[in-house]
């Protein structure tokens, strides 16, 4: 199939080589790419985008193979964007998460996609967002991004994602762990998976515990904000006729979402905080109810408005990222380079200083850009 | 920007050796190829959907357990019914040399016995991509 064959009708039609393709060509940054993505543009939305994010060996690629079977238990469509690490020294790249889920391999309902960072951090792969917009588009009810094995501060998936499962296994180390800063924030919903080992509900007291302490700090959190919004809602309803027929009226699904995602006792019996569901991906255990929570919270995203003031400020972020980007490029360009050389010269001859050399440089681009817009 | 070769690298039927694919996947990752690796025991049915999901340009398969004969012919047929030209496919693993002008009849451009030194695989597949970059 020639690159060209790739439309976005063929897309739309579940057709897997033109999807295939359309995601290598993201992949390469062919500009060719452009035409189609904006052809779907019109289509996209309405995908569950989940991340599924946690240490290297936690079981990412089981449970995500378990979690595909559970939805499409549900009859939903579901995409997977599995993302591993590329060489830094040679480029080159073991994608091997698909291992896992070669079961769903023949299921016309199931598109299974590994790709390489290709050395971009965070987590991800540069074209993950891009991707995501193509499977959306082509009609997955749920998109499942599995990053690579992160570590402390690999979190690009909270931009991307409307719900992150943070999936954590016994054994990984001390108390401490869970309260640093970094990964260890990010999830809306936790998974401890290899519960049947030993040392599992130690690590789910943890959890829960590092969540407490966050709200009675009083520290910024994802989830206080949704689940006061979702409170405020749940209020209403109790107040007044009419509000509880706004509830009512809302969907079962979304109706779920105030019984779902409930307190959970440990110390703090009132306190809210996300859910913690043990799991043992292997046997399936577990797997149902994570699948339950996961939904509840999009449930709770969508009844509050959350799911789409988070995809404003995700959108906000990526939108800066790409000018930035688009600003990087423009100073890869020969004559950008001489300027930036010039300036350097200058600063170093103390003929101005680094902050008037970086003002210059911007009223330099910008008369490029009025040149470029005029011409 | 430069293309990244993309090869799925599978072990079809029944035999549970691997010990073989998995150094080939080290030895093209580490020429700078994007090895996807689909494990153990996989019907063609499953390698050749893998294929297209994954947009590979090569598939290099190993089977120790003799039914080569079978399985390298049935993922030709597979890849011909979805229209899938451009791939190159490739096998190895303990295979007569008997056998080997039939399986290239059948569309297999290679055929590599153990022994094979890894950089004559990868040259091969450098050299004989269907898809130019």
């Amino acid at each position: 199939m020639d690159d060209s064959a790739v439309s976005a009708d063929r897309v739309r039609a579940g057709d897997a080589r033109a999807t295939a393709r359309l995601i290598s060509m993201i992949e390469r940054e062919d500009p060719s790419r452009l035409a189609v993505l904006k052809a779907l543009h019109a289509y996209g939305g309405k995908a569950h985008v989940v991340g599924i994010t946690g240490p290297p060996g936690a079981g990412k690629s089981t449970l995500t193979d378990k979690l595909v079977g559970d939805l499409r238990g549900r009859g939903r469509k579901v995409a997977v964007i599995a993302v591993d690490p590329s060489s830094p020294f040679t480029g080159g790249a073991i994608l091997g998460d698909r291992i896992r889920m070669q079961r769903h391999a023949t299921d016309d309902g199931v598109y299974i996609r590994s790709l390489a960072t290709r050395g971009h951090l965070g987590g991800l792969s540069r074209a993950a967002s891009e991707a995501v917009r193509v499977l959306d588009a082509a009609g997955y009810d749920d998109v499942i991004i599995e990053t690579v094995g992160v570590g402390q501060s690999e979190v690009d998936i909270v931009r991307i994602a409307d719900t992150v499962v943070l999936v954590s296994v016994p054994g990984l180390g001390d108390d401490i762990q869970a309260i640093k800063a970094g990964v260890m924030e990010i999830g809306d919903v936790f998974c401890v998976n290899k519960a049947d080992k030993d040392g599992a509900e130690r690590v789910v007291r943890e959890i829960r515990a590092m969540l407490e302490t966050a709200v009675l700090n009083g520290a910024a959190t994802r989830f206080t904000p949704l689940f006061e919004a979702r409170s405020a809602l749940r209020g209403d309803a109790g107040n007044a006729g009419g509000a509880t027929e706004a509830v009512a009226s809302r969907g079962p699904a979304e109706q779920g979402a105030f019984h779902h995602i409930t307190a959970q006792a440990t110390g703090h019996p009132n306190l809210e905080i996300p859910p913690v569901v043990k799991t043992v991906a292997e046997t399936g255990e577990g797997i149902g109810p994570l699948v339950d929570e996961i939904k509840a919270h999009e449930a709770a995203l969508a009844a509050t408005g959350f799911l789409r003031s988070r995809r404003e400020a995700n959108l906000a972020w990526e939108l800066g990222r790409g000018a930035a980007q688009r600003v990087l490029s423009e100073l890869e360009r020969d004559e950008s380079r001489e300027t930036l050389a010039e300036l350097a010269r200058s600063v170093l001859d103390r003929g101005i200083d680094y902050y008037d050399a970086l003002d210059a440089l911007e009223d330099a681009m910008k008369r490029t850009q009025r040149a470029a817009t005029t011409a | 920007m430069e293309r990244t070769i993309r090869v799925l690298v599978a072990k079809p039927g029944l035999d549970g050796h691997d010990r073989g694919a998995k150094v080939i996947a080290r030895a093209l990752r580490d020429a700078g190829m994007e090895v996807i690796y689909t494990g153990l025991r996989q019907t063609p049915e499953q390698i050749v959907s893998a294929a297209v999901q994954e947009d590979v340009d090569v598939v290099a398969m190993s089977i120790l357990s003799g039914a080569h004969n079978h399985l390298f012919p049935r993922v030709m047929e597979l890849l011909k019914e979805k229209g899938v030209d451009d791939v190159l496919v490739i096998g190895g693993g303990v295979i007569p040399d008997d056998d080997i002008p039939g399986l290239k009849g059948a569309g297999i451009a290679a055929v590599f016995t153990p022994g094979s030194p890894t950089g004559d695989i990868i040259e091969f597949i450098k050299k004989n991509l269907k898809r130019k970059a």
